[in-house]
């Protein structure tokens, strides 16, 4: 609770010594726990980089995988990432603002309605591997799709899609009633209330969602394994329905598993590299909420 | 805004639309589904050769021979208990001291940073574990293998730790104002005041917390795979090497395992242990989640 203003306790005043001693304990026992987190993320950050900052370089980026290490780069892995991100978010999108104007502005309180919030909260609970499970043989096997990227999107897009909807519902929560009250009092319908007033108050709340959803689904590699993500690509992929890609979670899996020491330095560049554009989704993401609040509270 | 349509036009526009976006909420039922028909009728193939029984109590997992998923749930749960055991005691020290002690402006510089944590990719975690937290751990334990349990629990946990602070600390805030004022006036100190009143008060979020992050450990898949090896193993010595269900699942996909095989439908099977067990443990929390909501309204 930020608001308790507590009076500074003059403590040796007052309390034996074993209770101030356990009072400082405790709150050094606190900044442990809080720092802890951000020790582990300066070691791993450190490491990463001790590890891996030498080996990047224009070539890494441009340059096919390689049994020799120091040959190899992530070309592939790279433009199949940039696809699997373009094809999650057109997928992505419309289906998860959908759910989320739906279950705002349309739904009334019935049980199925209920039911459909309760059940996205479990989904987004379920374990990611078992999406890929699901998009094995939903996508790859009934719909063959075969281990394309096209199966690989739309398994990765259910598996991001609770998150965009509950970011979404929130934002989207956040417009004050009087906006649309002031709307549907000049006769607009409710979809027109929505689609003037509503969504584009909620935009940058919405983006927020789905800018973070997209960073989830860049470091996921358990489900696109299990739908079918090669091990070993040696060429581009040229279309999104053809067999065989890989992405940058892969190529890492695959170097971090070799004895080489070579592979391990081409693992580190590729998560430094990868890492990088996670921070700047997230610090995107972390903007624009900061200019939705400005807006709603404005 | 078009004011000019005719009003039926109108009308058919806002049910089109409404259609539409039920049908897109629609697709999240649709996937719950989806998930549990492909986990169900692939497992029964499995469950035709191998029995349930045999599956759920048998202490070997080695097919084409022996299917018993015990040393595959018992090394799930070691690597979530582990994980448990980093996580949960300085997720919730440090949820404290965020909710109860940092002043507004250190909390805007750790809150983004466990963020952060929350948003690297599981395999990253993997890398960690392998080049750094293995390494240091053998200067411990000379004779640690290079895949040891340890090693996974320790990343994980790592991995669940702002899960566990993040959800702690709502609850901690949910705990009104009024009740810690009591407690000050009655003569205790800030800190009996956390652990005699507001804990407690927030108990049930807090357990709430503790249970989701588990059940997202439990269900890790990439870090696991890459720290602990690929060793079905029933033990409870946590240096050794051993296989998750998660981790099973991967490393049989990875391979060529043709559909239908029995080793395919394994993964199927596997699968729906995990996901029966997370699906516990998730909807658990939610109910604890629901009840302290209740409390404090």
């Amino acid at each position: 609770m930020d608001n308790v203003t507590v009076p500074k306790q003059d403590l040796s005043a007052r309390l034996p010594i074993f209770r101030i001693f356990k009072e400082r304990l405790f709150v050094v026992l606190c900044i442990i726990g809080t720092l802890f987190g951000v020790i582990a993320l300066l070691l791993l950050s450190y490491q990463i980089f001790v590890d891996g900052a030498q080996r990047l370089s224009w070539d890494f980026l441009w340059a096919m995988p390689s049994r020799h290490p120091e040959k190899a780069g992530i070309l592939p892995a790279l433009v199949g990432t940039l696809w699997l991100l373009l094809l999650t978010t057109c997928f992505t999108v419309p289906l998860g603002v959908g759910s989320a104007i739906y279950l705002e502005e349309f739904a009334q309180k019935n049980w199925l309605n209920r039911l459909i919030q309760v059940n996205i909260a479990n989904l987004a609970g379920v374990p990611s591997i078992v999406y890929g499970l699901l998009g094995l043989a939903i996508f790859v096997r009934t719909m063959s799709l075969g281990k394309s990227l096209v199966a690989a999107a739309l398994t990765m897009s259910l598996l991001i899609l609770p998150m965009v909807i509950t970011a979404a519902q929130e934002a989207i929560r956040a417009v004050p009633q009087s906006y649309r009250e002031g709307s549907l009092a000049l006769g607009a319908t409710r979809w027109e209330t929505v689609r003037h007033s509503v969504l584009p108050s909620a935009f940058s709340g919405i983006l927020t969602g789905i800018i973070l959803g997209l960073s989830r689904a860049l470091g996921e590699a358990a489900p696109l394994i299990a739908v079918g993500a090669a091990t070993f690509v040696s060429n581009v992929p040229k279309s999104p329905v053809e067999e065989g890609f890989t992405v940058m979670p892969i190529q890492i899996f695959n170097w971090s598993d070799m004895p080489k020491r070579g592979f391990i330095e081409n693992a580190a560049a590729a998560i430094i590299i990868l890492m990088t554009v996670i921070i700047v989704f997230n610090l995107l993401a972390a903007y624009l909420r900061v200019q939705a609040r400005r807006k709603t509270r404005g | 805004m078009a004011v000019d349509r005719s009003l039926s036009n109108r009308y058919r526009r806002e049910w089109i639309v409404r259609a539409g976006t039920f049908l897109c909420a629609a697709i999240s039922i649709l996937t719950t589904l989806g998930i549990i028909y492909v986990l169900v009728s692939e497992s029964l193939g499995f469950f035709k050769e191998v029995s349930v029984l045999s599956f759920v109590t048998g202490t070997k997992w080695g097919p084409p021979n022996d299917y018993g998923v015990l040393p595959l749930v018992s090394g799930t749960m070691i690597i979530a208990i582990l994980a448990g055991c980093i996580a949960i005691p300085l997720g919730l020290l440090g949820a404290v001291y965020l909710s109860e002690y940092a002043s507004e402006k250190l909390r805007n510089v750790v809150k983004p940073v466990l963020e952060l944590l929350a948003g690297i990719p599981t395999i990253v975690y993997g890398f960690f574990a392998v080049t750094f937290v293995t390494p240091q751990l053998k200067k411990i334990l000379p004779d640690l293998p290079a895949y040891n349990a340890l090693s996974g629990g320790i990343v994980v946990g790592i991995m669940i730790l702002p899960i566990v602070a993040s959800l702690s600390e709502e609850a901690l805030n949910a705990v009104p104002r009024s009740l810690r004022e009591g407690g000050l006036a009655l003569g205790a100190t800030k800190g009996e005041v956390i652990r005699g009143i507001v804990i407690p008060g927030a108990l049930s979020g807090i357990m709430s917390a503790f249970l989701l992050g588990l059940a997202r450990a439990a269900g890790e898949t990439m870090a696991v795979t890459l720290a602990a090896g690929q060793l079905p193993n029933l033990t409870w010595d946590i240096t050794q090497s051993m296989q998750t269900m998660s981790a099973y699942i991967v490393t049989i996909a990875r391979g060529e395992a043709p559909a239908g095989s029995v080793e395919y439908q394994t993964i199927f099977a596997v699968g729906l242990a995990l996901f029966v067990i997370t699906l516990t443990m998730n909807m658990l929390a939610q109910k604890l989640v629901a009840k302290y909501r209740l409390k404090y309204g």
